[in-house]
């Protein structure tokens, strides 16, 4: 999600992100509302066709994304084996690895944008209570992007502690990182300010890239 | 070549309109800590640089002259708009780059950074678009458009700083030291950048170099102006004074 987003102009990318966000949460409902080994293989199957044959994505686009609950699926699979069975074991591990490279092929055909445009729409009834659904996108869209500048101002703290001989105090690093977030996020309000944050209407201009991916025009 | 850019820049800047900067005794503090004193000025120039050692109060006086501060005495007015009042409106008309471009881009990726601004400002997605494209061809980032930002070299994140600003189409854009914490190389290209700029300029810098052919350089000194004049004539004697 930080940096997943594949570039591409195949029918995958093209189509709304609502729709694709919508098939991700049938598909998950689909997958735990069967027990069947075949069905759950068979959708593993389509998802990763969609991906790789459909989407054209890079092999590597989906399994970067597997990497990291391969250890996951594991567990779970040994859990099973003592707990359940070996069938049961393999349509749980089957129906979250389906789930997880359907997400990876909707992050990776789909703009940070789009699919803040669809938060944002799905929170624009709570505009009845005040709540400014342009700023829940624009809240979202800064976490992806400051999680990874936050983690490299953490590596150089750690680096630098490391350099004066402190390398296996890792509590140290959290009051410098701290005050080095806090200092940032008073430049980033300025930042925000400066580029007409405030200015953002209680509702927002209709935008056509938006109103494409809803798949309302 | 230097010269040739900035007589360009100073032909298409006939189709920008001019901003004047009028600051009316400023005074500003942080907590009991005077950091601005006495400060008037007139500010009309198309290029007009700001120099001072640390904690001279240079970057508080840049952010005053588009609201992002808002002076404890005093008043600032942009073409006759106050930035105490009318802060939403300045902001429009005088863009801001900061020292540190990591801190300014907020949206993930290049392309939906530079679009933040326009939006903001509620202009049509097709002409946010146009104005987007045009400012990442002539950065020099329209091969990295989908790219996130935080894997752009700090030059590339400084001139998408400069490009989001850009975008917005302010008559004048205040730099606050946008050269610090960038090599030679990328030093160079964005003094170039300023150079061929259409819109007014107020920078604030330590690279001295940046000021060549600027029509007015302020020297700060413990929050009050102390030198004001051509850059022949205020440079040299900020530099004698730094020892």
């Amino acid at each position: 999600m930080l940096s997943l987003y594949v570039p591409g102009a195949s029918p995958v990318h093209r189509a709304p992100a609502g729709l694709k966000l919508a098939v991700l949460a049938v598909l998950g409902v689909g997958l735990f509302a069967t027990g069947r080994l075949d069905l759950v293989a068979t959708a593993l199957l389509l998802v990763l066709a969609t991906g790789l044959l459909w989407a054209r994505l890079p092999f590597r686009a989906l399994t970067a994304q597997v990497r990291p609950v391969w250890i996951w699926l594991a567990a779970l699979f040994g859990f099973h084996l003592l707990v359940t069975g070996p069938l049961v074991g393999a349509v749980a591990v089957l129906r979250l690895l389906t789930l997880v490279v359907a997400a990876a092929v909707v992050t990776a055909t789909t703009r940070v944008t789009a699919l803040v445009a669809v938060i944002e729409w799905l929170t624009s009834p709570l505009r009845v209570f005040g709540v400014r659904p342009a700023r829940i996108g624009l809240v979202i869209a800064m976490t992806l992007r400051f999680i990874p500048l936050v983690a490299d101002r953490a590596a150089r703290i750690r680096e630098a502690q490391a350099a004066r001989g402190a390398d296996r105090v890792r509590l140290a690093m959290v009051v410098p990182l701290l005050v080095q977030v806090l200092r940032m996020a008073t430049t980033v309000g300025e930042a925000l300010d400066a580029r007409g944050a405030g200015d953002v209407p209680g509702r927002r201009p209709r935008r056509r890239a938006a109103a494409e991916n809803l798949g309302t025009t | 070549m230097r010269r040739g850019r900035r007589a360009d820049a100073a032909a298409a800047a006939a189709i920008v309109p001019r901003t004047a900067i009028e600051v009316h005794d400023v005074a500003h503090f942080y907590g009991d800590r005077p950091v601005l004193t006495d400060v008037s000025l007139t500010l009309t120039e198309r290029r007009i640089g700001v120099i001072g050692a640390n904690g001279s109060g240079k970057s508080t006086f840049a952010r005053l002259l588009n609201g992002l501060v808002i002076p404890a005495e005093g008043s600032v007015l942009v073409d006759g708009l106050d930035t105490r009042t009318q802060g939403r409106e300045v902001r429009r008309r005088v863009g801001f780059v900061f020292q540190d471009p990591d801190a300014q881009i907020v949206h993930p990726t290049v392309e939906e950074d530079m679009a933040f601004g326009p939006h903001n400002q509620g202009v049509a997605a097709e002409e946010t678009a146009r104005r987007v494209e045009e400012m990442l061809v002539r950065y020099g980032l329209a091969g990295h458009r989908d790219h996130p930002a935080h894997l752009l070299s700090g030059g590339q994140k400084q001139l998408l700083a400069i490009a989001g600003v850009l975008v917005m189409r302010p008559q004048r854009i205040v730099f606050d030291e946008p050269t610090t914490l960038l090599d030679l190389a990328n030093t160079r290209r964005v003094s170039r950048v300023i150079d061929a700029l259409e819109q007014d300029a107020v920078v604030v810098t330590h690279h001295l170099d940046l000021l060549d052919g600027f029509d007015r350089v302020l020297v700060f000194e413990d929050g009050r102006v102390v030198a004001d004049g051509s850059p022949g004539e205020t440079v040299p004697w900020y530099v004698a004074r730094m020892g």
